[in-house]
């Protein structure tokens, strides 16, 4: 119970030592990049899940955090002052509108982030459930492909919609205003704060999870992974189970999605492309598929290096070969679960367990 | 009284006719056994029984309810619990873990309560592993409870299966050759097992090939050839039946 939530805290003791790390050095602007990690890890995590513990894959991730994004960038950007009519009186009186200026001081009448994000994690839920139902009955290379064809779908929309900025994408997307007066936005002197908030949000997502991969339908989760006619037979709804799963994952992704929109002030649409949804898979690989705190931390170190641009032009390439390597050397990921113990076991042999027959 | 009571079920496969027309009995608080040689179709009515396979036409009633067309989920819950021909435990979990999942459908903590841990799971959760470890502690395995159960000795995972099975604590338990690949002295515990669950209130359906096992525990016995039903009757009358002979050993005549 209580070993669950170590490593919690642990992460958290690092996430504190590499904020004052950067203050000490004089490098805030680390932040920024790092803050925008814990928004993939966002997705990441919710991934991991979904392959490492549901068994299922997607290629198609990429696709949920764009629906987020785009969803809200839209309705926080698209001016509602130009378009009189009752509907707008109506959402004005009841208060989920804001009046703001845009950058050149004109009048701006849009909807209020947290609607925009309600709406965005909902329509996430009706098309992950609309989109997994049917598409989860595959398996194996057909689910990948599948999924793959959804990402391909979405990007291929996001890109030829004169409203969402077709190749420009939405920008001037405002801050995500939070009750405490705090807001989620890019602005320099708001970096620690929104870093700290990135990465509570992460570690809450985090606690989530473990929970649930603890628990009865972590249990049920596992049995369905490992012996899908086997579990049904226990009366696990599986179907029903992988299809939870899936739209959970979703919602994550999705979630990220407006979240680093508003961090931004925009998205384009190479967030909703093919390559981000591999790099995402590539991560979750690397960081040993069923294990939450292997794909997060591989997720911290390669998103961060990519994000600040160790990767030059050859960024999309690193993650191919990341995946093409696990695939090949470690298909259990470089970070599987057990990896210590079974370390351990070889460094120090238990001669009680070498005497057994 | 009648616990499943199975009514001219037949399934085709392209043009090969497995089951045909095939009804059968098993009475509540029984043992029965369904033989034949190989290929007769035994595994298929076992899968039709229990929902893996739709039948094409007949009626499978349990318990007084209708259920052919059901999933093997939806059979499970209604009490109706299977083993398989080859082994399919849970790999990467341990043998108590493996038991933990037979106590799904006896308890309730859904996606939101498992990712709140909410204190209801807390003490649903204590529940279910005590009762995984009581079955544990009949079945004599409890000193491999941390044991990955796929890292077993093979008859040793028959018993982990059959505990898994008993997790759910079902009405009706079906169970797929459970002596293959036992050896003597383990087929021998296996009928010990089997007689023991039926003691505990748990009817029993067996697939099986080890005629010893099967003469010795069973109160009836089921014949099938070609997915047709040959013979039905007592151990005893079942082995001096000329048409069983017949189906086993072939004609007197060539």
């Amino acid at each position: 119970m209580a070993r669950r939530y170590l490593p919690v805290v642990a992460f958290t003791v690092l996430l504190v030592a590499i904020q004052l790390a950067t203050r000490f050095t004089g490098t805030p602007y680390h932040l920024t990049q790092l803050t925008m990690t814990a928004y993939y890890s966002l997705i990441i995590v919710g991934l991991c899940m979904l392959i490492g513990y549901a068994g299922q894959i997607s290629l198609g991730h990429a696709g949920f955090f764009a629906i987020g994004g785009y969803v809200t960038a839209f309705l926080t950007t698209f001016n509602l002052k130009l378009h009189p009519g009752g509907i707008v009186s109506l959402l004005s009186k009841s208060g989920v509108l804001v009046a703001r200026l845009d950058a050149y001081g004109g009048d701006l009448l849009t909807v209020h982030p947290w609607l925009a994000c309600g709406i965005a994690i909902l329509l996430t839920v009706v098309i992950a459930y609309l989109v997994g139902g049917p598409v989860l009955k595959l398996k194996g290379h057909y689910l990948a492909m599948a999924t793959l064809g959804f990402g391909i779908i979405v990007y291929r929309m996001v890109l030829g919609t004169e409203f969402l900025g077709a190749a420009d994408g939405i920008s001037e997307v405002p801050g995500f205003p939070l009750l405490s007066g705090m807001v989620i936005t890019g602005n320099s002197s708001a970096r620690v704060s929104n870093y700290y908030l990135a990465w509570g949000l992460v570690i809450l997502g985090m606690v989530l999870l473990l929970n649930l991969i603890h628990s009865r339908v972590g249990r049920a989760l596992a049995a369905v992974h490992g012996a899908e006619d086997a579990a049904g037979a226990m009366g696990i709804p599986t179907a029903r189970y992988k299809l939870h799963t899936f739209v959970l994952s979703a919602v994550f992704a999705s979630l990220a999605g407006v979240l680093l929109t508003h961090y931004n002030g925009g998205i384009g649409p190479s967030e909703a492309g093919v390559m981000k949804s591999v790099r995402y898979v590539a991560i979750v690989a690397i960081g040993g598929m069923a294990n939450l705190w292997g794909a997060l931390s591989m997720s911290l170190v390669l998103n961060y290096l990519s994000l600040r641009g160790y990767f030059g032009t050859y960024d999309d390439a690193v993650f191919g070969v990341i995946l093409i390597l696990i695939m090949l050397f470690a298909p259990d990921g470089l970070l599987r679960r057990h990896l210590l113990s079974d370390l351990k076991r070889a460094v120090s042999p238990n001669p009680a367990e070498e005497e057994a027959p | 009284m009648t616990l499943l009571s199975v009514r001219g079920i037949s399934k085709r496969f392209g043009g090969l006719q497995a089951v045909n027309d095939l009804s059968f009995d098993v009475a509540t608080g029984s043992i029965k056994a369904l033989i034949g040689p190989n290929g007769a179709g035994k595994t298929t009515i076992f899968n039709l029984v229990s929902g893996f396979l739709p039948p094409d036409s007949g009626e499978i009633v349990f318990g007084g309810a209708e259920i052919h067309g059901m999933s093997s989920c939806e059979v499970a819950v209604r009490g109706m619990v299977r083993t398989f021909q080859h082994i399919r435990l849970f790999p990467k979990m341990t043998v108590l873990e493996n038991i933990m999942v037979g106590r799904h459908v006896h308890s309730r903590a859904g996606f939101l309560a498992g990712m709140m841990n909410l204190p209801f799971t807390w003490k649903e959760e204590r529940r279910i592993r005590e009762k995984s470890v009581e079955i544990m502690e009949m079945l004599d395995i409890v000193d491999h409870a941390g044991t990955e159960a796929t890292s077993l000795a093979y008859g040793q995972q028959r018993v982990v299966e059959i505990g898994r099975a008993l997790a759910c604590e079902p009405k009706l338990l079906l169970l797929d050759e459970p002596a293959a690949g036992l050896n003597m002295r383990e087929t021998n515990d296996m009928g010990r097992l089997i007689s023991r669950i039926r003691e505990m209130g748990v009817t029993v359906l067996l697939v099986e090939h080890d005629m010893s096992l099967v003469m010795k525990i069973s109160d009836e016995v089921i014949v099938v050839s070609y997915g047709e039903k040959i013979a039905e009757d007592r151990p005893l009358a079942i082995q001096k039946n000329r048409e069983v002979i017949r189906v086993y050993l072939g004609d007197d005549e060539c």
